[in-house]
């Protein structure tokens, strides 16, 4: 929890990592410059006092994580999404497995989420049973621009993708987290795209999807969908750290957000740890539309309780105390584009 | 003779100035892509770099092909080799390039087909992005939303705005007789009254979008080759 100016916060960090980059567990180049390029990303957004040498952004320890997201970082749940990437990293990356291993010592502060690939087929299917119930699975991350074989990625509209969307249903896993692209295979399409959440939403009503990073970068194809599909989310991941380099751009990713898609749908996440929550949080607390870009609605306290915490809080049942519910009650305050109050 | 190169040097950056990244809508020398160019005799080099070694090769593909294209055309100049340097997929796309191989022909294994719907798509975002700006100009010159969907080409101001505007609806194939509407759909056709606001709402986020994408790719490229920091260009 977060409490500033008399406004108190509860944080849900909705994209955390605990991965392994480093050399030792790099299986080619492509996994040296997987991490070299989160290091960028890590260098470019961060603020000079928050930068970390190479070694350590390579691979942390469970002690750096739970004090950096608990102990500093005002987080009171995160939600760890499994990167895998096994063919760039001996041991994989960051696998539900080693998610879990830290989320059992830390009882109540993490949620940790599966992944699965709908070309595993029936195997997958089964494997995605025996992940639920081991870790109570309420939630998964998806990667569709992976190739894998002879195929160039896959699109949730798929009918193999819809059938482990339903089993999704039958387990109960009821929030699905999307992230488009980038693809490190030459793909003729753009490995963005966001159409098949859509398809995938219409057809799914009981489930979320969450798309990651905010469709970023196509922001307004993301946004177009989102306003249509009462179940289609954005997490913040990656939009987040342009809040200190480049801060009208956050206020607009964030006005443009709040227009087409509307405040109760979307979530705050870090991406720990190409950055940290504790700088991400007090900024955005602090953090206002510039006055002259009048297009966009204000950024209250309750939407920024929303935002931080009660959005992602809703989405996976999470009890939040009642001291850190939104002061005004839900009405539409702001101008919200069509579809989006539906 | 020394005067005679360097000229020619000039008319390669020139040309490579007309070369956009699709994605960002600006020229690849703007946005500091472009590291060297040499011309000896009738052969020209030019080396690029891109903000990440994992940036998409499809949109990576486009800029070297099209680099390839622009600096052929520079009379004088016979062949042309473009480098595209730090990237995952170099080695297939300068070689690709160079023998006229088409994406396919460069990923055969991997490519499904070549990349004119992608470069289509991205074109229609560049025009909506540039409808949005010329709007924006008329809203400021006095227009009002609702006079908007009947302000012609002829009505936009000398200056950028008009000029972008035309450029990218020529890419898109839309006509240019200062009559044509501003505000239009991504076929041209005209919009309704009742529908310029989120025509225009849209338009606005599109513009946002690519905007936001380069000043980020700008900081990755920064961050990535530390001497590259290169003036923005007032969008």
């Amino acid at each position: 929890m977060y409490t500033k100016d008399g406004e108190s916060y509860f944080v849900v960090d909705g994209h955390v990592h605990f991965w392994d980059g480093s050399p030792a567990n790099q299986a080619n180049i492509h996994g040296t410059q997987f991490i070299d390029c989160f290091y960028d990303y890590h260098k470019n957004l961060s603020p000079a006092e928050w930068l970390w040498p190479k070694d350590k952004f390579e691979k942390y320890s469970e002690q750096d994580l739970i004090h950096d997201l608990f102990e500093v970082g005002y987080v009171d749940k995160a939600i760890f999404q499994p990167t895998y990437l096994t063919d760039f990293y001996t041991n994989g990356f960051n696998t539900t497995e080693q998610d879990a291993a830290v989320a059992e010592k830390y009882p109540d502060k993490f949620i940790v989420n599966g992944a699965w690939d709908p070309r595993d087929g029936e195997r997958g299917l089964r494997a995605l049973g025996e992940l639920a119930q081991r870790y109570n699975l309420r939630g998964v991350k998806l990667y569709t621009a992976e190739w894998r074989g002879d195929s160039h990625g896959w699109k949730l509209s798929d009918p193999e993708a819809f059938r482990y969307l339903e089993k999704c249903r039958e387990l109960g896993i009821k929030n699905i987290h999307v992230h488009k692209g980038p693809t490190i295979r030459p793909l003729e399409r753009d490995a963005f795209d966001v159409h098949d959440v859509d398809v995938a939403a219409t057809e799914f009503t009981d489930l979320n999807f969450i798309v990651e990073h905010v469709g970023l970068p196509r922001l307004e194809d993301f946004c177009w969908i989102a306003t249509q599909e009462p179940n289609v989310y954005g997490g913040l991941a990656v939009a987040m750290p342009f809040i200190h380099s480049r801060p009208r751009y956050f206020a607009q990713i964030v006005g443009e957000l709040c227009y087409w898609i509307g405040e109760d749908k979307i979530l705050f996440a870090s991406d720990y740890a190409i950055w940290q929550p504790k700088w991400l949080v007090e900024k955005f607390v602090d953090f206002e539309i510039p006055e002259d870009l009048t297009e966009y609605a204000p950024l209250t306290a309750d939407v920024k309780r929303k935002i931080l915490g009660l959005n992602a809080a809703a989405l996976y049942d999470i009890e939040v105390p009642a001291q850190f519910a939104a002061k005004v009650p839900d009405e539409p305050a702001a101008e919200v584009a069509v579809g989006a109050s539906s | 003779m020394t005067l005679v190169r360097t000229d020619q040097r000039e008319a390669v950056v020139d040309a490579l100035r007309t070369v956009r990244d699709p994605e960002l809508d600006e020229s690849i020398v703007d946005l500091g892509f472009v590291t060297s160019s040499t011309v000896d005799g009738g052969h020209a080099e030019v080396r690029l770099r891109l903000p990440t070694y994992f940036c998409a090769p499809n949109f990576a593909y486009l800029m070297v092909a099209d680099a390839q294209d622009a600096v052929r055309s520079v009379p004088g100049i016979d062949t042309a080799s473009i480098v595209l340097v730090d990237h995952f997929a170099s080695d297939a796309i300068n070689s690709g390039v160079a023998a006229g191989a088409g994406f396919v022909g460069s990923f055969p294994d991997e490519a499904g087909s070549e990349l004119d719907d992608l470069r289509r798509n991205f074109q229609r975002k560049a025009h909506v992005a540039a409808m949005e700006r010329a709007c924006r100009r008329l809203l400021t010159d006095g227009w009002t939303i609702e006079s908007l969907p009947h302000a012609r080409l002829a009505d936009l101001p000398d200056g950028a705005e008009r000029e972008r505007l035309r450029r990218r609806r020529a890419d898109v194939d839309l006509p240019l007789d200062p009559g044509c509407l501003v505000l239009v759909g991504d076929d041209g056709a005209p919009v309704e009254p009742d529908d310029a606001p989120l025509r225009l709402r849209f338009a606005h986020t599109v513009r946002v979008s690519i905007d936001g994408n380069a000043h980020f790719c700008r900081g990755l490229l920064a961050t990535r080759y530390p001497d590259s920091a290169v003036e923005e260009v007032l969008r």
